[in-house]
């Protein structure tokens, strides 16, 4: 079935099977690789990407239900010789290892931030009200989504706070 | 030009200390780093490949008996469908680490529950999934062996894993204090977070398999012995790998399956392995039973150590979990007795998980010093230090060096140790208790065989090997020795790995990758410097390479125009000799953690940890450290969540997947504290370095426990020390 | 995942025509349905897409309450600014659940929908009789940590892992159901859920067709309002137990009360009889020790799961504690 997709700003035209999900259709069909399939049920977010404005897992969800939807992946976030802040600061924290989680956790991270932004309160907000702060405990609790099995998570918190901070 | 070491004495030269460029053990970024964050670093299954179709392996429902018939026609009239393959060679498990051959195979005889029997290959991914649901596959099932402590059933006691020295329980009987109680550790995944993937393709005679692979010389033979072809004819491309901790040592289902699809459809075939087969057809960690018996005098020290194991594997298979490695040296006691028993059970294949043996052996053997501690009113930090031995106490042999000590004491103060109240149930934060507790961390060290190619022309340096980089720093670090030693800047380094047309080395696992693969890098390069200092008329001593430029005396030229274009290739080979026979060699470490047990629920939250180590020469600090903070990350979750959970009916794996097998997520890991202590270590490597990617796990879960024993006086003696174990006591 | 023919009906009538056809299914965040399709578990021969009908709003309800519209996500219920305000129990039962990714696609309707997480309803090769009546049940006498204490029957001891659903229940929340008729009824979320007896198969009210387009809550009693998980893991984990507690306390006396809890049961589950217990008392540890008694005096273990109700009792009345302490 036919499918019209924004990835990264540019149009593209997907002729795919039905169960075809999102996470499938990037990689095998549109060849955008970054972003990873580790566990294809939910439970891991490598394969996490922005849908309108959105961080979402890409494998639980049909490519034809995206119809229309502006998508952002790894590689519109940034290049590896023009990196984003983000990008940068998991580079400096050492913000991964095997580097599989990678492009998920910065998806999630990037769209993260826009969500404290907003105003959006987390499990282990004290308030449910007010501005969320930023503690190592918040990034820790938003970002748990995200699994990574090199273990990253104290570089990973690192990261974002220090790309959070110098965006500031 | 080869330049070979072979390492029969301790090199304390330190060279590396005495080169100019200053990068070596600094604390540099990843240099394929860019490529990771931006999602460019290019994984096994993404390697863009013209007609590729997709393979899907179908599983055993059943733990044991044997495939009767498979109903392959109404699948092979599915739309898409090219293949339904039940081809002699599929691996009924993956190969052990280094075995070098290919490991048991065959799908008519069923050994375990989700034992892969047959695969569907179809145009796309989404046919070949549904195709394979569909393949009805009719067996006969005989009698399984599920319980891996039934005592009637056979033991094995292998020679040579067994120790028996002095007179145990007269130490016992006689102890001032003793401990004798028995622990269980669950199985365990490595769950790397890329699934095991292959992508298969032949030119003629020719067959080229990108796949996630930590040890390519190996899985080079084991795939070719597999498929009944020759070496040379197999070629292993693997540059990134997303994740391993053993369980891509040996070649797996997938390489060896999609390599037969391949053949078999007449076109490149790519099989990933779902998150559930990689629970269930890759290698576990085996369930341990172990018994500790600890014997001391009035001040603690150790007149008797008991350590017996029981693990599982499947029929056939040589290796087995080494629950006692370190327990062989790690404290003095004259009276000794290890015991390693294996039983033989219809469950997934048991094999190596970060740190085969100490992860689970250390970790129990340190509850039962924290028990001992307690027992006899002695600081356990104090116990620890009164019982490091000056030689291996079973075979008198000396350490290599030893920083046991001194990890023990740095760790105290850095944690500041002192202010922990011995009686459980001091400190309350509202409904948290908080504990503190300590562990010891040893693991054993060893230097492979291994080569690598160093090349210094106009335009820098290329280090290529077959060696693989699992996250573990590979490109980074053998940069920093070749940069280190060349004088070469580390933007003008290139570093090739993962590609078995490469000179071949020892690949990631047991800790050893980049102490053997880093020691060849280092002979290619005292080789390339000694050509150097002779074109130069001067000593390889008195050369001094900085920058891209070499002087001697007051005299510096550029490297560039000393080569020209006759740029200098050396192939540098290190093999281990006596030093890995006259010494005892490990590293060392200690853990610290301090937890909260909720006095309501019971559940544990790991509030700090600290880990204290010393492997040699460090050879980038970021790095190092990551590895370490990886190590206690898989600790944290043993010590609290993770757990093969088998169904007591079939031995299949009852939580196979990312949302019930618990790996800790970033919510469950505070800021951890890593402190690297200085050290070089000249019996290891020319490089002084030893293995660290394994340290960090081995005793790691045991200052959890200890520490969660500290909050709330219950102490768990089954990991996971999840909360209904201590509800049940609190 | 099976073939499917996949709809995207344009309007309401057209949606619940479509899911009347046998074999078909609504999808809306799909995080739950994809995940059993992938398996198997679930196959439908149709999927009617409902993510563009327009049921993605909250609205202040004349009775003073909320009626939330079925396709609001997760998030967008939990950071909603009358939700925070009125009924911050259910904000935080929605944050306590799944992931920030997932609750960006899961939305309200589809949340109380979410099928359990019983080991053996995911495995196709095990016998389930809620995944193929008649079959039996594998989790009696296999692994069951997750399984159910309460409401359970010997055909199926599965519990249902919702997170917001419990907290909905402790709020008296009704779902609002359009059928293909084009008619809508309201059903009080105390009669959504069935419990398994000898029909596990059959989770809920809903007949054929039948489309959930909101769920509405009362206005907001006075009182303390508190959801507390327990889980494995820090983050990232279904309820073991969790208990959802509305209580007012007046001069001394506790008013209202309303308890729902997690992860023990089919359904979330909520006993109005025991909850007599509390209404006009002087908040005690006796008083909640002899609730506590009440609520698990049907509670039976599985083994597995035995923990849980000496957990649960601990759990409730922990959180019993803190919402009259705060009402004081």
């Amino acid at each position: 079935m036919h499918t019209q997709l924004t990835i990264n700003g540019e149009n593209h035209d997907l002729e795919a099977d039905e169960r075809t999900t999102l996470l499938d259709a990037l990689r095998q069909h549109l060849r955008l690789t970054g972003t990873k399939k580790g566990c294809d049920h939910g439970q891991c977010g490598a394969c996490t990407v922005i849908v309108n404005g959105r961080r979402i897992n890409s494998c639980l969800t049909l490519a034809c239900m995206h119809d229309g939807d502006e998508i952002v992946t790894i590689e519109g976030i940034g290049t590896a010789t023009d990196l984003s802040v983000l990008q940068q600061a998991f580079l400096s924290a050492d913000g991964f290892q095997c580097g599989y989680c990678t492009p998920g956790q910065i998806c999630s991270a990037t769209a993260m931030l826009e969500e404290v932004k907003a105003g959006w309160p987390s499990h282990v907000s004290d308030r449910l009200d007010g501005a969320p702060e930023l503690s190592d405990e918040e990034i820790g609790e938003r970002m748990s989504g995200n699994l990574c099995r090199c273990a990253c998570y104290p570089n990973i918190v690192a990261a974002i706070r220090a790309a959070a901070g110098s965006a500031a | 030009m080869t330049a070979y070491l072979k390492m029969d004495e301790p090199d304390r030269r330190n060279r590396l200390d005495s080169m100019a460029q200053g990068v070596i053990g600094q604390p540099l970024d990843r240099m394929e780093g860019p490529l990771k964050v931006s999602g460019t670093a290019r994984y096994a299954h993404e390697w863009p490949v013209e007609r590729l179709c997709h393979a899907v392996l179908v599983r055993s429902t059943i733990a044991r008996g044997h495939v009767v018939r498979i109903d392959r026609s109404p699948v092979e009239a599915m739309d898409g469908v090219l293949a339904v393959i039940d081809d002699d060679r599929l691996l009924r498990n993956p190969a052990q680490g280094t075995a070098g051959k290919a490991p048991v195979q065959g799908p008519r005889e069923i050994f375990y529950v989700g034992q892969p029997l047959a695969l569907v290959v179809a145009e796309s991914f989404e046919q070949a999934r549904h195709a394979a649901t569909q393949l009805r596959i009719e067996t006969m099932a005989t009698e399984a062996v599920l319980d891996p402590e039934s005592e009637s059933t056979d033991r094995e006691r292998p020679e040579g894993k067994q120790t028996s020295q002095g007179d145990l329980d007269r130490a016992m009987a006689e102890a001032s204090h003793s401990i004798d109680a028995v622990y269980h550790t669950p199985g365990h995944s490595s769950a790397a977070m890329e699934p095991h993937a292959a992508i298969a393709q032949w030119d003629g005679d020719d067959l080229t398999v990108h796949a996630s692979c930590q040890m390519l010389k190996y899985n080079q033979e084991e795939l070719a012995d597999a498929l009944g072809i020759d070496a040379g004819r197999v070629r292993i491309v693997s540059p990134y790998v997303g994740g391993g901790f053993g369980s891509k040592l040996g070649i797996a289902h997938d390489a060896v399956a999609a390599a037969i699809a391949a053949r078999a459809v007449g076109r490149p075939v790519a099989l990933a392995l779902s998150r559930r087969q990689v629970f269930e057809t890759t290698m576990r960690r085996s369930e341990s039973r172990q018994r500790i018996r600890l014997a001391a005098d009035a001040d603690g020290l150790l007149t008797g150590l008991g350590h017996e194991a029981l693990v599982s594997q499947l029929p056939g298979e040589t290796f087995s979990e080494p629950v006692a490695q370190a327990t062989h040296f790690l404290y003095a006691a004259e009276n000794r007795e290890i015991i390693h028993e294996i039983v033989r059970l219809n469950r997934t294949c048991a094999g190596s998980v970060r740190a085969p043996g100490e992860a689970i052996g250390m970790t129990v053997l340190e509850t039962a010093m924290d028990e001992l501690a307690v027992k006899a009113g002695i600081d356990p930090v104090a116990l620890r230090k009164r019982n490091i031995p000056d030689k291996d106490p079973e075979d008198q042999r000396p350490f290599s060096s030893h920083m046991l000590d001194q990890a023990l004491d740095r760790g105290a103060e850095l944690f500041d140790w002192q202010r922990r109240r011995p009686e459980p149930r001091s400190t309350r934060r509202g409904e948290w208790l908080i504990g503190l507790g300590m562990s010891s961390a040893a693991r054993v060290n060893s230097l492979m065989q291994a080569e690598s190619r160093v090349t210094l022309g106009g335009e820098g340096v290329r280090i290529e090997t077959d060696m693989t980089d699992i996250g573990t720093g590979t490109y980074t670090v053998l940069a920093q020795i070749a940069g280190e030693m060349l004088g070469v800047p580390m933007d003008r380094i290139t570093t090739v790995l993962g590609d078995t047309d490469l000179p071949p080395g020892p690949g990631s696992g047991g800790s050893w990758g980049a102490s053997s693969t880093g020691s060849a890098v280092y002979v290619a390069c005292e080789e390339i410097r000694a050509r150097i200092a002779r074109k130069l008329g001067c000593r390889a001593e008195d050369l001094t390479l900085k920058d891209g430029h070499a002087i001697t005396g007051n005299r510096s030229t550029a490297l560039g125009e000393l080569i020209g274009d006759a740029p200098i290739s050396v192939r540098g080979v290190v093999e281990p000799g006596g030093t890995s026979k006259k010494v005892r060699q490990s590293t060392y470490g200690a853990f610290f953690a301090e937890v909260a047990v909720n006095d309501v629920t019971a559940e544990v939250r790991v509030r700090r940890m600290l880990g204290v180590f010393a492997a040699g020469r460090i050879l980038n600090a970021k790095t190092a450290r990551s590895q370490c903070l990886g190590g206690m990350t898989f600790g944290i979750g043993m010590a609290l969540t993770e757990e093969l959970i088998h169904d007591p009916r079939d031995g299949s794996i009852v939580n196979r997947d990312l949302a019930e097998y618990h790996l800790p997520v970033n919510a469950d890991v505070p800021q951890l504290e890593v402190e690297l202590l200085e050290e070089r270590d000249p019996w290891a490597s020319p490089i002084q370095a030893k293995g660290i990617g394994e340290l960090g796990i081995s005793g790691a879960a045991a200052c959890i426990n200890n520490a969660v024993f500290n909050a709330c006086g219950v102490r768990v003696r089954s990991y996971p020390v999840t909360l209904d174990k201590i509800l049940a006591e609190l | 995942m099976r073939p499917f023919d996949y709809v995207r009906p344009s309007g309401m009538p057209e949606a619940t025509r479509e899911a009347s056809r046998a074999g078909s299914a609504f999808i809306a965040g799909g995080t739950n349905l994809l995940d059993l399709m992938k398996l198997e578990v679930m196959a439908p021969d149709r999927l009617v897409d409902i993510n563009r009908l327009d049921m993605g709003e909250c609205s202040a309800t004349p009775a003073g309450g909320l009626r939330i519209g079925a396709l609001v996500t997760n998030s967008d219920l939990a950071a909603d600014e009358h939700v925070r305000r009125d009924y911050p129990l259910l904000s935080r039962a929605l944050l306590a659940g799944a992931s920030g990714q997932l609750r960006n696609k899961a939305t309200t309707g589809g949340n109380l929908l979410q099928r359990t997480r019983c080991y053996y309803f995911y495995d196709t090769s095990a016998p389930c009789n809620k995944r193929e009546p008649g079959s039996g049940c594998s989790a009696i006498g296999g692994a069951t940590r997750l399984h159910a204490i309460l409401g359970a029957s010997e055909h199926c001891i599965a519990t249902h892992p919702s997170d917001m659903a419990v907290a909905m229940q402790a709020l008296d929340a009704a779902v609002e159901i359009e059928n293909v008729e084009g008619q809508t009824r309201s059903v009080p979320l105390s009669d959504f859920y069935r419990l398994p007896g000898d029909t596990p198969q059959v989770e809920t009210v809903l007949g054929s067709g039948d489309l959930i387009t909101a769920v509405v809550l009362p206005a907001p009693v006075k009182g303390s309002q508190i959801y507390r998980k327990v889980r494995d893991r820090a983050s990232y984990a279904f309820a073991l137990v969790s208990v959802a507690a509305v209580v007012g306390v007046e001069d001394g006396t506790i008013g209202s009360v309303a308890l729902a809890f997690g992860g023990v049961a089919p359904r979330p589950w909520r006993d109005h009889e025991a909850e007599r217990i509390l209404a006009g008392e002087r908040p005690s540890d006796e008083l909640f020790a002899r609730f506590a008694d009440e609520i698990l005096r049907e509670a039976r273990g599985q083994g597995g799961n035995d923990f849980k109700i000496p957990l649960l009792r601990r759990t409730l009345i922990a959180t019993l504690q803190s919402a009259t302490d705060e009402s004081r």
